[in-house]
């Protein structure tokens, strides 16, 4: 009997990859543990090996196809003496990728995550760069990267540090071809060792060098909080402004998924509650790479929080030289005059999916992406609010001490007479986050939530 | 001071002119009296907060400081009257930082344990145990990046010398060859803690060995010692060799800070400290035994401290407290600072 091979899932996060080279024939025999093929994650290159053995029947994808989505077949394995065309394909044997990764629909996400994907803003309010500017499609990863390089292009003091950025190009390949462009000098590997090379690090920076800091996730930031809190956010204030930590530290923030509680805390709401720090949460491809250099040229100590499902996103990336994103400037992705939802970084996703979704039902929502939390834009918030006299806010993290409570006070103070309904803060469950995929996915913020909460403010 | 035997040493002055000597009582007698003035405005409530005094210690650092050259950083943790007024810097600046006060070095902001001086290259002043270790080294990462031939001496404590970050440093310090002294001032106590409740094996000096860093345990209630061993360190440092270890043997005389009530030593313990083995009084003998100084000019010495101590004292009192303005400011930088 006939047997798909199933284009693989070879990272938490992968949802398509490129199928770079066959290993195998038409018509070899492959066993267990053979290496059928090379594939390329937005991570990696993997050697992919077959789980079943059989006769290679028929190739279905060649190799060099880009963009294959994780559970395609990509091949036919056959019994001895079979053909592919007498072989009905049954159950794909191979599928490496848990069942519920396969189908994608409306409510129920791409493979492997519970976040739907980027939407278009429908009706985009400002356009962040002069209309009639050349863009280019752009992920957020290959944004973050250029915006390293062009920096450290414009200015010697600026390095990178941490784990696996030099040789490995990146636990994540943010830092590709890094070092190949500025060598071992300004791509520097670290040991495993975050409170230690944090703080060699801010010393550096005490030092009149600009470090950008990678951490593998934020989670391991932990580990150097006391080196970013009280030596790199507190020294210019303490020196009475004598010195202090021109640097960036940077690294996927958040939920990945299927990573369990240790690997996936959102630490917007820690970073923003501290005088002396910049925190910086883009979504989009251009705001990472736009508000990456501000961030590399500011200087303060700036937290840059990414996200691992927004890096493999593609989003328009204007092609103006030197294109920098001021800090402290929301940016208003959707006009509405019904509802204000305020969010940031992967909370977008859920904000445009709703917003979208609400103007099917004759709602329509005004979405404000802060972009940064410290400063933090609270004009366009308020200004939007006096309009809409609704507001909503959509965060990853933790409810208590959640920006959206800062925020919900803030609207209060400055815009109470504006109300007409409570503000609501939507945020990822007060539970450490599960590993099981249907816990997980009801720990997480959903679309159906911000829609929800969204009608009842608006009384519907 | 009380009688204390002249030592051997005394008539005869190794590898040290009369007039270096000199400088090395003249300063270490300013920590100490600066010290003693510290401590009184303390206690008549100028001074507030945490107040850690170097009394005992003076010798690590001007030893250090005599072994150091124009450039050279160093870092240090809150116990840092003593390392600043070895850098050079302004006795007034350091005692009005002292009683909160705008001409303090941090404008009153920072107080005894923050104090900064781009300007003598001292780099602080750091409240949590151990984090100036790797400050430190990367103070040295932006001179070997920037291809200088400075050094940096990181001092910290035989407590902090118990801390993760220590060894994390030692690592990367090592494999990355930075130029960087760990000077661990070994005073036998952190806090209440007696080293030997503390800590496994005694010889911090060793603790470099599984890095691959040389170390050594030094005399540090002899000054020539210390400066001998500076020298030592620096040159390896400054050769591109990567970093080394100088345990520092000294004592403190007072309490850990202000409010400390002593109750884990004796008093005879640190009476036969200071009767037998004080560093300013070796000096002295030194300098009066070896007919470098007579008791005159000694007398002259200590008269001109005590103006210097007593001006900062009186700077420190008149200086206005900072203006409330100043609470809102030096949270952001505009521009690179
Ligand atoms: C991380 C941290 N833990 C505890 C303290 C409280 N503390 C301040 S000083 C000190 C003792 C340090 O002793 P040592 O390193 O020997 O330095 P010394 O005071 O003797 O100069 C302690 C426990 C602190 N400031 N930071
Ligand atoms: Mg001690």
């Amino acid at each position: 009997m006939a047997t798909e091979v199933l284009m693989p899932a070879l990272s938490p996060t992968m949802e398509e990859g490129t199928l770079a080279k066959w290993l195998i024939k038409e018509g070899d025999t492959v066993s267990a543990g053979d290496i059928m093929a090379e594939i390329e994650t937005d991570k990696a290159t993997m050697e992919f090996e077959a789980v079943d053995e059989g006769i290679v029947g028929k190739i279905l994808i060649p190799e060099g196809t880009e963009g294959v989505r994780v559970n395609t077949p990509i091949a036919v394995l056959v019994e001895d003496g079979e053909t592919v065309s007498d072989a009905a394909p049954a159950a794909p044997a191979q599928a490496l990728a848990p069942a519920d990764k396969a189908q994608s629909s409306e409510d129920q996400p791409a493979a492997g995550m519970s976040h739907p994907e980027p939407v278009k803003a429908i009706t985009r309010a400002e356009a962040p760069w002069p209309a009639g500017t050349k863009t280019k499609q752009t992920t957020v990863r290959e944004a973050l990267r250029d915006a390293m390089a062009e920096e450290m292009r414009r200015d010697e003091d600026v390095f990178l540090m941490g784990e696996e950025v030099g040789e490995y190009q990146g636990a994540y390949k943010i830092s590709q071809g890094l070092l190949d462009e500025f060598g071992a000098r300004r791509v520097m590997d670290t040991p495993i060792t975050e409170h230690g090379f944090t703080g060699i690090a801010v010393g550096a920076a005490f030092g009149g060098l600009r470090p950008i800091v990678e951490f593998m996730t934020f989670n391991f930031a932990m580990q150097a909080i006391d080196q970013i809190i009280n030596s790199a956010a507190k020294t210019l204030y303490m020196s009475g402004g004598q010195m202090g930590a021109p640097m960036v530290f940077r690294g996927p923030n958040g939920a990945a998924a299927r990573v369990g509680a240790q690997h996936s805390q959102d630490y917007a709401a820690w970073y923003a509650h501290i005088p002396g720090l910049k925190v910086v949460m883009p979504y989009s491809a251009s705001d990472a790479k736009g508000l990456l250099k501000t961030a590399i040229r500011d200087p303060n100590p700036v937290i840059f929080l990414e996200n691992e499902i927004l890096y493999g996103k593609t989003f328009e990336v204007p092609e103006i030289e030197d294109y920098t994103v001021p800090f402290g400037k929301a940016r208003v992705w959707r006009e509405g005059s019904d509802v204000t939802i305020v969010s940031f970084g992967i909370g977008m996703t859920y904000a445009l999916d709703a917003a979208e979704k609400l103007a099917k039902d004759g709602i329509e929502a005004e979405v404000i992406d802060l972009r940064t939390l410290r400063p933090i834009d609270y004009d366009t918030v308020i200004a939007s609010v006096q309009k809409t006299n609704r507001c909503i806010t959509v965060e990853e993290g933790f409810p208590v001490g959640a920006i959206g409570n800062h925020l919900s006070a803030v609207i209060m103070e400055r815009a109470f007479d504006y109300l007409d309904a409570p503000v609501l803060n939507l945020t990822g469950k007060d539970v450490p986050m599960p590993y099981a995929a249907n816990l997980e996915k009801h720990a997480l913020l959903t679309t159906a939530e911000v829609i929800e909460a969204a009608k009842k403010v608006c009384y519907r | 001071m009380a009688a204390r035997k002249p030592s051997a040493k005394a008539a005869s002055l190794p590898n040290v002119s009369a007039e270096e000597l000199t400088t090395y009582y003249r300063d270490m007698l300013l920590i100490r009296r600066f010290e003693e003035k510290a401590g009184q405005l303390y206690g008549m409530g100028l001074i507030g907060g945490f107040c850690h005094l170097y009394i005992g210690q003076e010798a690590v650092v001007v030893g250090l400081e005599a072994a150091a050259s124009e450039g050279d950083k160093r870092i240090t943790s809150y116990r840092d009257h003593g390392h600043m007024l070895a850098c050079g810097m302004d006795p007034n600046g350091v005692m009005a930082e002292l009683t909160g006060r705008e001409g303090g070095y941090s404008k009153g902001k920072g107080g005894s344990m923050h104090m900064f001086s781009k300007e003598k290259h001292f780099y602080g002043g750091h409240g949590i145990v151990g984090a100036q270790v790797p400050l430190g080294a990367g103070l040295a990462f932006a001179d070997k990046y920037k291809g200088t031939d400075r050094v940096t001496f990181t001092y910290f404590g035989d407590g902090a010398a118990n801390q993760g970050q220590v060894y994390e440093t030692f690592n990367m310090a090592a494999l990355w060859a930075l130029p960087v002294i760990f000077v661990i001032e070994n005073n036998q106590y952190a806090m209440g803690t007696a080293q030997k409740r503390s800590t496994s094996t005694p010889d911090l000096h060793t603790r470099g060995e599984a890095f691959g860093i040389p170390g050594e345990a030094v005399d540090g209630m002899d000054v020539l010692a210390v400066k001998a061993a500076g020298d030592k360190a620096v040159k390896h440092c400054r050769s591109g060799k990567g970093p080394y270890i100088l345990e520092i043997k000294t004592y403190r005389y007072r309490g850990h800070s202000m409010s400390d009530p002593a109750k884990y030593r004796t008093r005879e313990e640190v009476q036969k400290m200071r009767e037998e083995r004080d560093a300013i009084e070796h000096v002295r003998e030194m300098l009066l035994q070896g007919g470098h100084a007579t008791e005159d000019d000694l007398k002259a010495i200590d008269k001109e401290i005590k103006a210097i101590v007593n001006a900062s004292a009186d700077f420190a009192r008149e200086s206005p407290e900072p203006s409330l303005d100043e609470l809102w400011t030096d949270i952001y930088a505009e521009e690179a600072v």
